[in-house]
């Protein structure tokens, strides 16, 4: 009996051969990690793969050119114009646009969409309010006046591209109101349907989503852009990036998307298999905590500076994942400054420790996240620090476990990936060279405040930036904070991620843009 | 006339007991879990939120998640909805807990049971040859392959099976429970992929799914045949010195029954609580061999929602794995009553 049983398994591991199953011609099939994706509302999706689930299945009042992000163009926008005052803003609306439901989408959608996210204020609420909205005057100040025409009014005079660029972002994602509305309970305007349900124009719509497993989505067959080529796009779940690489080596996934630079080194003379990079907004930094005596000395942030072995780690340890970039806008960005003054001097690092009064060396700790990268970058900074005498202790922990300390200003070095929130300066601007109140109850908490670095002057200039209406001013404007920034700050800024997605060869027209919410695929073929 | 109480008379009078002692474990697992998650230095906010949400957003957030309470009160608010049957939501799949464990346990069930069961028929044999030819080479040969299973980490072991029986040889399928494309065509009816593609009449899936059941079973079964087998070998060895054997031997029976019958006979008693409770520790999710073949069960569920503070769905993973435990155990205390007479006093 046993022996019979044993006879039967066996037969079964040899004969349910798959036969090496390729994916279907119309279907694309990626192995990606998906488990960061908590909500498919674009009012409170905050997160890498929430925002590419909507910008795939979501259209936005406009949209910008991926390889020349100032080419800022109409999607559900036909056009706009900006008044006189700077504050009034006018869209007219494209016409004949239906939902996947078959509604037609208005002015009063837009008006509803953006006006949903005020209300309900989720995570990602901010993007839109920083325009001077709130629960109370979003029903006044943004508005449909007619079927055609949304008129979107901010508090003060902006630079018109910042207001534009936070309309291209997720929360700016246009919902179908009749539908959200006809799941309303208790009026959360249809935020708890929503959070797993679809309510969207986009090229592609929702099919099944498994949290932490499997996102399927499948053509709008109503699209009014034209219907996109692959009738089904699947997102599996694969959290192993060696299970990634050999999944689509067989040809059982189209594109793995989480490949290191291990997989990525042993891919490049595959020829089924062709790599697809793109500079992303991610900027990899140390952040120092200025509430360390010795990391408050300015000779000590700037002698740490000099202990980094930018190019050494981007050759042999990160290869193709990131590039050198020392300035805390990432390239692409209006204003973004590409000097790198920064490269391994130990001999100068030593000095400068010397005169600050730490001759002797000094030990600190370093929050890190047991994953790779970071834990690979974390031993490689260490090995260097080391040689001018300090000793960096790692102290390795879950990512969310780092986060909390790092809120908390409990740490001596925090080393981290800071991503633009949309495309405009202000998004790092604000968050790196800005902090009104350093005190531990401050309201606001941006990077700034998390290594206690208080800047008054630097948090005017910031201000001061945004409402620049001219952008060449405004883009001279942020490199004198950068080059301020980049000498003084308790920042050291190493590296501005790439994102690479590893195709298979006869995969075409998968767009990868400079942001998570401009990855598409409406134009892929294979 | 002595009356010998029959074996469910026995249970039937522990029935109180064994509830009260049930609820009492149940209390304590729940207790001990709550008060780790809320220790455990991660912030539950800053899971739901996200690290960019405004202070004001924060602040509703830890309202709503019932965190500016003292601790004992939300531990009580949370036993009540517990007996209510609530389990609250997950914060990390925007789903009711409950129904985040339907979805993720028959993956692990499915897995657990198949790798058992591979335990069990390949374990038991094994450990009999090695008794038997003690100190021999079959015996070494055995323990050697069993040493191997125990010492070698599974996540390389699942690796490097993955990249020999589907990366090379192509006779085992990739990753996962079955091909994307079959995703979603069966309608789970008990979550078995195997089992409601039967039902369904759908062959060509559960074929597809048995296929994908077989890589990942297989080395988890390794495991557990790693461990029973040793046990089976140590307790036959106990039961080949006996007596009983040698006067069988003398007797002139067959060495095949003597050893099949006589000595197993004695020694599937105890095999009973090996073999729970490698299956109970199977059931709690194998988290390792889930993430190398992404499959979506309970262990990868349970280690998302700790690393993410989401307590809710961390308790109620802790309920179902605690729920399994006690489960199986009472199952091996009934099977001892069925199969010991003395266990029946």
């Amino acid at each position: 009996m046993k022996r019979c049983c044993l006879l039967i398994l066996m037969s079964i591991f040899l004969c349910c051969n798959p036969v090496t199953a390729k994916t279907p011609k119309h279907i694309l099939v990626m192995a990606a990690q998906i488990d960061d994706m908590i909500s498919l509302d674009p009012a409170e999706i905050f997160e890498f793969s929430g925002a590419e689930y909507a910008a795939n299945t979501y259209d936005r009042l406009i949209g910008y050119d991926v390889d020349n992000v100032a080419e800022i163009f109409g999607v559900l926008a036909e056009s706009w114009t900006v008044a006189d005052d700077g504050m009034t803003f006018t869209f007219k609306i494209r016409q004949g646009v239906t939902f996947a439901s078959g509604n037609p989408m208005t002015a009063e959608d837009v008006a509803f969409s953006l006006q949903r996210v005020i209300l309900l204020d989720k995570s990602p609420a901010f993007i839109i309010s920083q325009f001077g909205f709130t629960p109370e005057n979003v029903k006044e100040k943004i508005k449909a006046v007619d079927a055609e025409t949304l008129v979107f009014t901010t508090d003060k005079p902006y630079a018109p591209t910042f207001v534009l660029y936070c309309l291209t972002a997720t929360p700016a994602s246009v919902v179908d109101k009749k539908l959200v509305l006809s799941h309303e309970q208790d009026g959360d305007l249809g935020y708890n349907w929503l959070k797993t349900n679809y309510a969207g124009s986009g090229s592609f719509t929702l099919k099944t989503w498994k949290p932490a497993e499997l996102l399927m989505l499948d053509a709008n067959q109503k699209y009014w852009d034209g219907v996109p080529a692959m009738r089904r796009v699947i997102m599996r779940q694969v959290s192993e990036a060696a299970t990634q690489q050999l999944l689509l080596e067989k040809g059982d996934v189209d594109i793995a998307r989480d490949l290191g630079a291990d997989q990525l080194d042993s891919l490049k003379d595959n020829p089924d298999v062709k790599l697809h990079p793109k500079p992303k907004g991610g900027i990899w930094y140390l952040g120092l905590n200025q509430k360390n005596e010795a990391l408050s000395k300015p000779k000590v942030r700037e002698a740490l500076k000099y202990l980094v072995d930018y190019q050494q780690m981007a050759d042999t340890l990160l290869r193709g994942t990131m590039i050198v970039h020392q300035a805390f806008l990432p390239m692409g960005f209006l204003g973004a400054l590409e000097d790198k003054p920064y490269a391994l001097d130990v001999e100068k690092a030593k000095q400068l420790l010397a005169e600050a009064g730490y001759g002797d060396g000094l030990t600190l700790t370093m929050a890190t996240r047991n994953t790779s990268p970071t834990m690979d970058m974390a031993q490689a900074i260490q090995a260097t620090f080391a040689k001018a005498g300090v000793t960096v202790e790692i102290l390795p922990m879950d990512g969310k476990q780092a986060l909390t300390k790092y809120r908390a200003r409990n740490h001596d070095i925090y080393i981290g990936k800071w991503g633009p929130d949309y495309q405009d300066p202000h998004t790092n601007a604000s968050t790196f060279a800005w902090n009104r109140d350093n005190s531990d109850e401050a309201k606001s908490k941006p990077l700034a405040w998390r290594n206690a670095w208080d800047i008054p002057e630097m948090s005017e200039a910031t201000d001061a930036a945004v409402t620049e209406r001219d952008p060449e001013k405004r883009a001279a404007m942020y490199q004198a904070i950068q080059r301020e920034h980049q000498q003084v700050s308790p920042f050291v800024i190493m590296f501005q991620e790439i994102e690479v997605a590893a195709e298979r060869t006869d995969v075409k027209g998968f767009i990868l843009g400079p942001s998570f919410d401009s990855n598409f695929y409406y134009n892929v073929t294979k | 006339m002595k009356t010998t109480p029959s074996i469910m008379a026995g249970i039937g009078l522990k029935i109180p007991a064994i509830f009260f002692s049930v609820a009492l474990t149940f209390l304590g697992l729940l207790f001990i879990t709550f008060f780790i998650g809320r220790v455990v230095p991660i912030d539950p906010v800053l899971a739901a939120v996200g690290d960019r949400a405004t202070p004001e957003v924060y602040e509703r957030m830890r309202i709503e998640l019932g965190l500016h309470l003292p601790l004992y009160q939300q531990f009580w608010i949370y036993l009540l909805k517990v007996f209510q049957g609530d389990f609250g939501m997950s914060v990390l799949t925007a789903n009711p807990v409950l129904k985040d464990i339907q979805r993720v346990f028959p993956a692990t069930l499915e897995l657990a049971t198949v790798a058992t069961a591979i335990g069990v028929l390949v374990g038991i044999p094994f450990g009999i040859i090695g008794a038997v030819f003690r100190g021999r080479w079959p015996d070494h040969i055995l323990r050697v392959v069993s040493l191997f299973g125990y010492s070698v980490p599974v996540f390389w072991l699942g690796l490097v099976g993955l990249l020999i029986f589907y990366g090379r040889l192509d006779i085992a399928p990739g990753p996962g429970r079955i091909e994307v494309f079959y995703e979603g065509m069966v309608d789970p009816v008990t979550g078995l992929l195997v089992v409601d593609a039967l039902l369904a009449g759908e062959w060509d899936i559960c074929k597809n799914a048995l296929a994908h059941l077989v890589l990942p079973a297989s080395i988890l079964g390794y495991f557990s045949t790693a461990y029973i087998s040793r046990m089976t070998r140590s307790f036959m060895l106990d039961q080949l010195e006996q007596e009983y054997i040698t006067t069988a031997r003398v007797k002139g029976i067959a060495e095949w029954r003597v050893i099949c019958i006589h000595a197993l006979g004695n020694v599937r008693i105890p095999l009973i609580t090996v073999v729970a409770l490698s299956y109970a520790s199977l059931l709690e999710g194998s988290v390792l061999t889930e993430t190398v073949f992404a499959w979506p069960g309970l262990g990868m569920y349970l280690t998302q929602s700790l690393l993410s503070a989401d307590m809710n769905a961390v308790l109620g993973a802790t309920i179902v794995v605690g729920g399994v435990f006690i489960g199986v155990n009472l199952l091996s205390d009934l099977l001892y009553k069925i199969f010991d007479p003395r266990a029946r006093m």
